[in-house]
């Protein structure tokens, strides 16, 4: 079948096979995933006197984008814009200090290290919701209630555990031999750090800067505890304040909902491959 | 010195004493991310057990009650409730999303067009924020708008069930994806020397695959369990942790106790017991799973 195929495979190969049954299993999934969201796209369309009581499932007689020119004089460019500054505050911070720290907890033989790299193990399931009453309590004493701030610096903290051992298993990967070269050649350990570590861990940098900008887009429950006034609000939030804003006026908040994709779409279309891979990467080898 | 595991690499051939002392990094780079983290996730949790034995309003000074809220939280109804709730919602939402994902994710992981295609699709879901994804239901779900008619967040099943989709909705393109990546990984040979010795596709799925997507399941699950505690904001807004108290989890009972009663001490006290719940479960899991030894895909092979 597959004329792609060397010598060393005259067969079919097993991953060009074809499977009925989960052809079709597959295509009942697709109609799972694909009615919401297109129950979503034809309801934003829809004007107020259609919006009650319509099927949802039937394109609306007279579509109209009154609904996103109002979601988008509702302060969601603003929203919007604090969301990616958060996202590449967490960034910043989680890449910053998680790469050194996997470095010295792959190389480092000491006995700080292997507890440094237990700690984060540990960490991975530490729910973040568990601990928002003491974090408000902290988030106030530090006097960055109510700001930027108070969304990023828990979420990067909380990003962490994952991300490090993400980049621990990336680093086992880089041989033995690499770092004995360098050594040999004298080269400090920042010099490895830069010329051999990072430039051969990209894949697992890049699954970090991807999982934890997902953090900081998804993030809701610190910004709703740790922010109030319209300044700091973030898209998540300023959708969860939609519902009261909006009332009754379905068509609009799905139009919000609609519009809060749009970002993260066009990034899925312009870096598919590194999403997708990177994503990929959280699950290990 | 006694030496991590990790480092047991060693056993490869020495270029000398020098070359392995050379260029290891000291132990101090690790110290802003270790400090960051105690910080801002491990002191807290500390803080939350001192903030159960007190009273608190948000406002004034923490003032200490000894066991009060532990004695009101034992006592309390709600949370045999909750834990119950709670620990249905994770393990139901792990069999939905584990079965589906890993289903899906084998079978895309073959290379033909159509798969790569459909997984294009399946993963559009996974592009909305998880407030998005439940604010869609929200609006789909309305009895008098949406495309299912009559109340089903109104009834506890229907409530319960509809938190599981909505969960697996979101969640389950993700981790199609990881075991995609997984399976991707599983050398050809297996399979080509099964079919050799005359096994068929579902002693193939059976005997190879799900054996060699172990770690792959460890993660995921580990991630799955962990997340589906996260299902807060589902809850929060398609539910409100109703009818009654029903779909009120663990989180969504803290939340209400502190940040709606206004009760610190009392939504201390359930946060944590949750810490020690998950703590108890990660341990659990790092130790069936074996994940803190985990060594390089390469090496043995």
């Amino acid at each position: 079948m597959s004329h792609r195929s060397t010598a060393t495979a005259p067969r079919r190969s097993r991953s060009r096979r074809s499977n009925p049954v989960a052809g079709v299993a597959s295509f009942v999934w697709l109609l799972i995933v694909l009615i919401p969201l297109y129950a979503m796209i034809t309801t934003s369309l829809a004007g107020p006197e259609e919006a009650v009581g319509r099927n949802a499932l039937k394109p609306p007689n007279d579509p109209t984008l009154d609904n996103y020119s109002l979601v988008l004089e509702s302060g969601f460019p603003h929203y919007l814009l604090n969301t990616a500054l958060a996202a590449l505050g967490v960034v910043a911070i989680v890449v910053g200090l998680t790469v050194p720290l996997a470095f010295v907890a792959v190389r480092n033989r000491g006995f700080w290290s292997g507890g440094a790299f237990r700690l984060f193990l540990l960490g991975v399931a530490i729910p973040a919701q568990a601990v928002v009453v003491p974090l408000y309590l902290m988030i106030t004493k530090l006097n960055v209630y109510d700001s930027l701030w108070a969304i990023v610096l828990p979420t990067a903290a909380f990003a962490m555990p994952v991300s490090v051992l993400i980049l621990v298993g990336t680093l086992r990967d880089i041989s033995e031999e690499s770092y004995e070269a360098m050594a040999l050649d004298g080269a400090s350990p920042t010099r490895m750090l830069f010329q051999l570590v990072i430039p051969l861990a990209k894949g697992g940098i890049s699954t970090v800067i991807i999982y934890s900008a997902l953090q900081a887009w998804n993030g809701f429950l610190f910004p709703l505890i740790f922010t109030q006034s319209e300044e700091p609000r973030v898209l998540t939030l300023g959708l969860y304040n939609y519902v009261s804003q909006f009332g009754v006026n379905i068509p609009a908040l799905l139009a919000s909902v609609v519009l809060s994709g749009v970002p993260i779409f066009v990034v899925y279309l312009v870096a598919r491959r590194a999403l997708v891979s990177g994503l990929m990467g959280v699950g290990g080898k | 010195m006694t030496e991590p595991v990790t480092k047991s690499v060693d056993a490869a051939p020495k270029g000398g004493v020098r070359a392995t002392q050379v260029g290891r990094p000291n132990a101090s780079w690790a110290l802003p991310g270790v400090l960051f983290f105690l910080f801002f996730a491990v002191a807290p949790m500390a803080l939350a057990v001192y903030l159960s034995f007190t009273e608190w309003n948000g406002l004034g000074d923490p003032e200490f009650v000894g066991l009060e809220n532990w004695r009101n939280l034992v006592s309390d109804p709600r949370l045999t409730q909750s834990l119950t709730v709670t620990v249905a919602l994770t393990v139901v939402s792990w069999v939905f999303q584990t079965v589906i994902a890993l289903l899906l994710g084998v079978w895309a992981s073959g290379k033909q067009r159509n798969r790569a295609v459909l997984s294009a699709i399946f993963f559009t879901p996974f592009l909305l924020s998880s407030t998005a994804i439940a604010l869609l239901f929200f609006a789909l779900l309305d009895p008098n708008f949406g495309v299912i008619k009559g109340d089903t967040l109104g009834t506890t099943s229907g409530a319960f069930l509809a938190i599981v989709f909505v969960g697996g909705w979101q969640f389950i393109p993700f981790h199609t994806l990881i075991y995609q990546g997984g399976a991707r990984q599983i050398p050809e040979v297996l399979y080509q020397a099964a079919a050799i010795d005359g096994a068929g596709r579902v002693r193939q799925f059976f005997s190879i695959t799900l054996p060699q997507l172990r770690h792959t399941m460890a993660m995921s699950s580990v991630l799955m369990v962990v997340g589906s505690l996260t299902y807060f904001e589902t809850v929060l807004i398609l539910t409100q942790g109703g009818p009654g108290t029903d779909t009120a989890i663990l989180p969504y009972l803290m939340y209400e106790a502190g940040f709606r009663s206004y009760d610190f001490g009392y939504a201390s006290a359930v946060a944590t017991f949750l810490v020690f719940a998950a703590t108890g479960l990660s341990l659990l899991m790092v130790r069936i799973t074996g994940f803190g030894s985990m060594r390089s895909a390469r090496e043995g092979m």
